[in-house]
């Protein structure tokens, strides 16, 4: 308490403590790497490889000329295998590039130098970033390069860099910035000075002391960096929700971060972005948090873009105990269920969540008694239980006027429903609606 | 329940066809992934204990007749949900706790004197017309209990005005037919002790004696976060504020605020009534204006009303505004009222 926040929003338990203090260890070369030619919002690349070819680590192998896409490359050294429709963690399938390793690795670090800020201009340092495919690391995916290039008139006074990690279990971004600060500090610095905000910002929550102790001492002269200590509460990484707690200013509803002057990035992409300056290094590996109650030995990896969820839960003992189990590309409250574990890792995967039966299996659920949890619960102050009954009837001008498409889909509303009613899948189903019919009005 | 739109639950076969392990132990749903521990029955029996000390309080004043009539309402709630659940071909849910609620609210409503087959008939009313015609749990507009203790007013006007002597008041005659405080506040200007009031040791009915008791239930609910505090603070506030101004102005003929909050229904029906989750608005602002208009209500019928009571009839009366209520305090969306830059 004390520190600052949002309203409204929950307390879920946190289970950090399975792997917040465990340090981040590099995971075996895979033989084999799926490399899906999405993973970032915006258009999809087309390969610049084809079967048969010989690739090196880091070797750019997808592209696109359209302006919000982000590059792929290669993450282990070898020959293409296949361009192939592949299972991506979102749940569809996207053309991918197969790659099979010949065992070699490449020492990025080697004879790097960090170059001078000052000397870099700012396009210099988006173009280097989108070179190196870097793109929002926590979950989202929107190319990086893209959020520092606002469009004419307006423009970005300050860079939160987003250490929240609210969702349970995960704890990639705690441990990027207990064992990497520097790299943090400096990439924070480096899209500054891209996107010629003055004011930088790093958002901590109060349950990473090891963390903001870590980024405190990296900022030694820096009088234009601040660290904001918030309080541990669900979401508040949300991008909406953690503007509002450190600047206190409050992006209207169909609104963009950049409409209140302010980009936001995952301590991750950060890390990248001085990955990328520094070792001329792409992203293709990124850390990733694996636990969940139903992994055997819970983990933070560095792990290769492509690496399958098998392989990697392989290297933490695997999934344990008997019955049904849910695995999720990230956290319980946001993350994708697998209908396969030969799903790649991507730039977005900050973790892989085993959750075990009786934790989250769905029972029938009960009729509403307007308890006003989920309207005491929702950060974006809707009345969820109104918007499920809507959503889920596709009564669309009732959805609309009670601002259906505000919902960030959080889950807050779903996580307190003493009735276990599935709200927001049902506020799902009405957003959805919702766009088929502009699409619909579009098209005529 | 609706059957066609269950959270979907889909088994599937490894795409790649490789056999990865564990992987027919694979479930699909959409987020979140992890609920909280809350459920209706843990919430239901949770107010059903909060109960117990006026419960208590009750028998101790009106004797073993009063956890007769609250077990007979309790009985005939239950069996009356089984029926129309049974009939309506609906899961049977009469152990979850709802019905309980009901039948002990209405018990707690009913003089002790009250008939047993008046009880019988106030709890199939409660249940069968105030509950289950409007669907079940959730669906309900007024508040079950308060519908049947409306019906049985209606019915019985006599027996449900017949009070008694609670037994720590020493008698000569055992079971003598007394005024409650209300009655004698509005018929003979008499006001009743406070200290009495709050520890109960007033006629009445059953639940309406001890303010000690309900306030302990109402702070355990509270402490539980099964109760929204606007609610009782805001219809008690109201009523003791409501009551103030008249007070001031002729003190021996109206009584004081404390008097209001401490006589009759107001207690219980502030802190087990009007914060009833399915009848209660769900916006903060309309807590306020639900819980602040009831209890104005509740004073003007005490003070200019044929009746001495008025809590269940502003209780009532409120809960049948409240999706009009809800319709228009609907809190403002995040950042709704702002501008962009640019």
């Amino acid at each position: 308490m004390g520190h600052k926040t949002f309203a409204r929003g929950i307390h879920p338990s946190y289970y950090k403590e399975l792997t917040a203090a465990k340090r981040v260890e590099g995971s075996t070369l895979p033989k084999t790497v799926t490399i899906p030619l999405q993973q970032h919002a915006g258009a999809p690349c087309e390969p610049l490889v084809k079967k048969g070819d010989l690739v090196q680590e880091g070797q750019k192998i997808g592209d696109v000329k359209a302006f919000v896409s982000a590059p792929v490359h290669a993450s282990i050294s070898g020959k293409v295998k296949d361009v192939e429709l592949a299972q991506h963690p979102n749940g569809t399938r996207v053309l991918s590039v197969v790659i099979e390793g010949d065992g070699a690795v490449k020492d990025w670090e080697a004879g790097s130098s960090r170059p001078d800020l000052g000397s870099l201009t700012p396009e210099a340092i988006r173009e280097a970033i989108r070179e190196a495919g870097i793109v929002g690391m926590g979950g989202a995916g929107f190319p990086t390069s893209v959020k520092l290039a606002p469009p004419k008139g307006k423009t970005i006074d300050a860079v939160i860099l987003n250490g929240c990690e609210c969702e349970p279990y995960l704890t990639a971004d705690h441990r990027i910035m207990a064992e990497d600060p520097e790299k943090v500090v400096w990439g924070l610095k480096a899209l500054m000075r891209a996107s010629g905000a003055r004011m930088g910002f790093v958002g901590i929550e109060e349950n990473k002391p090891e963390a903001i102790r870590a980024i405190k001492e990296k900022l030694d002269n820096s009088t234009d960096i601040q660290i904001i200590v918030l309080e541990a509460k669900y979401p508040q990484g949300a991008e909406k929700m953690l503007i509002h707690a450190a600047l206190g200013r409050k992006v209207p509803p169909g609104k963009l971060p950049l409409d209140v002057g302010v980009l936001v990035n995952n301590v991750g992409t950060a890390a990248a972005v001085y990955e990328a300056l520094v070792y001329k290094k792409p992203l293709i590996d990124r850390i990733v948090t694996i636990s969940g109650n139903g992994v055997k030995e819970p983990r933070n990896l560095k792990v290769r873009v492509g690496t399958s969820f098998e392989e990697v839960l392989g290297q933490c003992g695997g999934i344990s105990g008997e019955g049904e189990i849910e695995v999720l590309n990230g956290g319980p409250m946001m993350g994708i269920a697998q209908s396969t574990l030969n799903v790649p890792v991507v730039k977005g995967t900050s973790g892989i969540t085993v959750i075990s039966s009786g934790s989250f299996k769905s029972k029938p659920y009960d009729p509403c008694i307007k308890c006003a949890r989920c309207v005491e619960a929702c950060p974006m102050a809707l009345m969820p239980y109104k918007l499920g009954d809507y959503g889920r009837a596709h009564r669309l001008p009732e959805f609309k006027d009670w601002q259906g498409v505000s919902c960030i889909e959080c889950g807050c509303c779903s996580y307190v429903c003493p009735a276990k009613r599935p709200l927001l899948q049902w506020i799902r189903i009405g957003k959805l609606k919702v766009r088929q019919e502009a699409v619909k009005a579009a098209a005529k | 329940m609706d059957k066609t739109l269950e959270k979907t639950e889909i088994k599937t076969a490894p795409e790649g066809g490789e056999g990865a392990a564990g992987a027919e132990r694979l479930i699909v749903s959409s987020s979140p992934h992890f609920l909280d521990a809350e459920s209706i029955p843990k919430i239901m029996h949770t107010v059903v204990m909060a109960l117990v000390p006026a419960m208590a309080a009750s028998v101790y004043f009106f004797g073993w007749r009063a956890l007769l009539l609250i077990l007979v309402c309790v009985g005939a709630c239950m069996l009356t949900e089984w029926a129309f659940q049974k009939y309506r071909k609906k899961p049977i849910k009469v152990y979850d706790g709802s019905a309980i609620i009901t039948g002990i609210l209405l018990a707690l409503t009913l003089p002790p004197g009250f008939p047993i087959f008046g009880a019988i008939l106030g709890s199939v009313f409660a249940i069968g017309i105030g509950k289950q015609l409007f669907g079940g749990i959730g669906f309900n507009i007024f508040n079950p209990a308060l519908l049947g203790r409306a019906f049985l007013m209606a019915t019985y006007p006599v027996l449900m005005t017949t009070w008694l002597e609670p037994r720590t008041v020493a008698k000569a005659v055992d079971a003598v037919s007394a005024a409650t405080p209300l009655a004698m506040m509005k018929f003979e200007a008499k006001f009743a002790p406070l200290a009495d009031l709050f520890f109960g040791n007033v006629s009445g009915s059953l639940g309406e004696t001890s303010v000690v008791a309900i306030l302990i239930g109402g702070l355990y609910l509270r402490y539980k976060g099964y109760i929204n505090w606007k609610l009782p603070l805001g219809y008690l506030g109201s009523m003791a504020a409501f009551s103030a101004i008249f007070w001031f102005v002729n003190p021996a003929k109206y009584p004081s605020p404390a008097f209001h909050i401490f006589a009759g229904g107001a207690m219980l029906g502030a802190w087990f009534m009007v914060t009833d989750m399915v009848t209660s608005p769900t916006t903060a602002l309309g807590q306020w204006i639900f819980a602040i208009v009831g209890g104005i209500i509740a004073v003007i019928i005490r003070l200019f009303g044929g009746l001495p009571e008025g809590v269940m009839y502003s209780i009532l009366f409120m809960n049948a505004f409240v999706p009009l209520i809800n319709k228009h305090t609907r809190p403002r969306v995040f950042g709704g009222s702002l501008k962009a830059q640019g």
